[in-house]
């Protein structure tokens, strides 16, 4: 185990932002701690990089005991959201930096550096400055620079939450790939679901400071320990009291089941690929069902239609504990 | 610089008004005085002597004004080397650090902005003169006398000028937050480190401006060195202090001659400060 976490706890205040949590990290993974804004998650990441203390509770990495190490002796890289690249410093000095800290020779920083800013694709940028670089770029020798000193851990602080849609898609295939390359014991922050279930080996959902549920993506999402992780992990809507993803719910014109429920389609949408048709049912409940636009096209669903719907066989549904407005 | 062309491009009454205005009155308060001061300062000693440039040197020769000068940079010397020190210490402890009274000590730092410096001449007497001060009794029986010599005035300049370095750091510190700082400690540098390669380039512009301010101010205090200085000729008397009692005492031309120096020290701030200012627009 790479990253051993245990009985970590902290508070602000009157405000508990981590409790009782112990989750083991595997050497070699990539894992993301997932879950809401202000749920902890980078609380702890800045924890097991020392940049802030726990309360209580204890911090091992790679065997050893580093819970009142300072950050400097723990050997992990750490990427931050804003980058915190050095400005006054060129994009080779940048990635040197920790090399130059620990006084390595110079031949073998240089070359290091170079070695580096092609695995990031940065080498014809050696001798920029950070402000002559895009947010991806930028991103990316925050990366080079935090692998350049070999750490143990890398640990990633929400790191492609201040780049655009399309270069955060890019960044994180980039990722996985340097990833399996690497192959350092990885762990990043992130509140985008679609991001932790396309990268990581394993999932950590955290939230109101506690641990929810660890596993794999497909676990997490096949098998959701409750209410909260299953409406994490994708959209949700409630059928018969249940909570149920919106593609998994079969709607019919005809009553072809006993199970089904009827209702009335109340809003019907094209978005994309996709149809959204939001039914009430005559119990009262809001549906909200996905299917492609060509099965909503041959349904013919159109706004007052009178339909029945109920769960796909095998179907993943949860008890709703709480009231959810999918 | 964009928009300023654009809005040149509009030249109405308006403009011109406030234009003639501005420069009225800056004429009136600033260029006309000065200029006198420099006419002065060029004018023959004696109504048959020579003037210009050499009667000028002349009267900086003089050994008191020498002195004067002397101990006027002395001052701000060391004014402004306790200022940059100290004032790096507390901007960093405002900014990256929270504890009980924070806010009260921001206040506390601008106040010797806002006090007269009369007032702080009259403050440091008060506390370390050898009869009646707080302290100066106890320093005075180690042999160390603060009130009447070349470390009260020190003391006197240093604390008029203190905020100076100090509100030109911290926005900047502030601006630039802990980021990078923390990522050099995850790199492996030390607080020391840290500060020397990341923090200390980061404000190194803000930090020459509030030293070049600091030190113009330095250079000109009057106020509260008047009040902890003996002021006599070789005998406490700085550039500001020579002015003045020249002045009083009927011997202007030299008053004129010094005051005259201390305006091209100003200017010279004020260029340095200019040339500061273009890298740090520049990011």
């Amino acid at each position: 185990m790479s990253i051993e976490i245990s009985g970590i706890n902290k508070s602000y205040g009157d405000f508990v932002a981590l409790q009782d949590i112990n989750v083991s990290l595997p050497t070699g993974q990539l894992t993301a701690l997932l879950g809401p804004s202000g749920g902890g998650k980078s609380t702890l990441l800045r924890i097991i990089a020392g940049l802030d203390t726990a309360d209580s509770g204890t911090i091992t990495i790679e065997g050893s005991d580093a819970t009142a190490l300072p950050p400097q002796k723990r050997n992990v890289g750490f990427v931050f959201q804003h980058y915190a690249v050095f400005k006054h410093m060129t994009v080779a000095k940048n990635v040197a930096f920790g090399l130059e800290i620990r006084k390595r020779p110079k031949a073998e920083v240089t070359r290091r550096v170079q070695e580096l800013l092609e695995l990031v694709h940065l080498a014809q940028f050696s001798h920029r400055l950070p402000s002559q670089l895009s947010g991806g770029q930028r991103q990316r020798l925050a990366l080079a620079r935090a692998l350049a000193v070999e750490p143990t851990v890398l640990l990633l602080d929400e790191p492609f939450g201040a780049l655009d849609a399309q270069v955060r898609k890019e960044l994180r295939d980039w990722l996985r790939r340097l990833h399996d390359e690497v192959n350092v014991t990885t762990v990043f922050v992130t509140h985008d679901q679609e991001e932790a279930l396309e990268v990581a080996d394993e999932i950590v959902v955290i939230n109101q400071g506690r641990v929810e549920q660890i596993g794999t993506p497909d676990q997490l999402y096949d098998e959701p320990a409750n209410d909260f992780v299953m409406g994490f992990l994708g959209e949700v809507t409630t059928l018969g009291g249940k909570l149920i993803r919106p593609h998994d719910v079969e709607i019919t014109v005809m009553p072809q089941h006993d199970d089904a429920i009827q209702g009335v389609v109340s809003r019907s949408l094209r978005v994309g690929f996709e149809a959204r048709v939001h039914v009430l049912t005559d119990d009262g409940e809001e549906v909200s069902v996905v299917l492609t636009r060509s099965h909503a096209r041959h349904l013919g669903l159109e706004a007052g239609q009178a339909v029945w719907v109920r769960p796909e066989p095998g179907a993943l549904a949860v008890p709703s504990l709480r009231a959810v407005t999918a | 610089m964009a928009e300023v062309k654009e809005i040149r491009q509009h030249k109405s009454a308006v403009t011109y008004l406030l234009r003639f205005f501005v420069i009225g009155y800056l004429f009136v308060l600033v260029v006309w005085p000065l200029s006198e001061v420099v006419q002065r300062t060029f004018a023959p000693v004696e109504p048959d002597a020579a003037g210009g440039f050499g009667a000028f040197l002349e009267r900086l020769q003089d050994p008191s004004v020498t002195y004067a000068f002397g101990l006027t940079i002395t001052c701000a010397f060391w004014a402004v080397l306790i200022n940059t020190v100290f004032g790096l210490g507390i901007s960093l402890l405002l900014v990256r650090y929270d504890f009980p009274g924070r806010r009260i000590l921001s206040v506390l730092i601008d106040l010797p902005m806002s006090v007269s410096p009369v007032v702080v001449g009259l403050a440091l007497v008060l506390a370390y003169s050898s009869g009646s001060g707080w302290f100066g009794e106890g320093l005075e029986s180690v042999g160390i006398f603060i009130i009447g010599s070349t470390p009260g005035m020190v003391m006197a300049t240093a604390f008029v000028s203190l905020p100076l370095v100090i509100r030109e750091i911290i926005p900047v510190l502030e601006e630039i937050g802990t980021d990078s700082e923390l990522a050099a400690s995850s790199l492996g540098a030390n607080a020391w480190q840290t500060f020397r390669r990341i923090t200390l380039p980061s404000i190194k512009w803000a930090l020459a401006y509030g030293v070049v301010l600091s030190l113009a101010r330095s250079l000109g205090e009057f106020g509260a060195v008047k009040i902890v200085s003996p002021g006599a000729e070789f005998r406490g008397e700085t550039a500001t202090l020579l002015i003045q009692n020249r002045y009083t005492n009927y011997d202007e031309s030299s008053a004129y001659a010094a005051a005259f120096v201390l305006v091209l020290a100003a200017v010279l701030a004020l260029v340095v400060v200019t040339f500061i200012r273009r890298p740090e627009d520049r990011t």
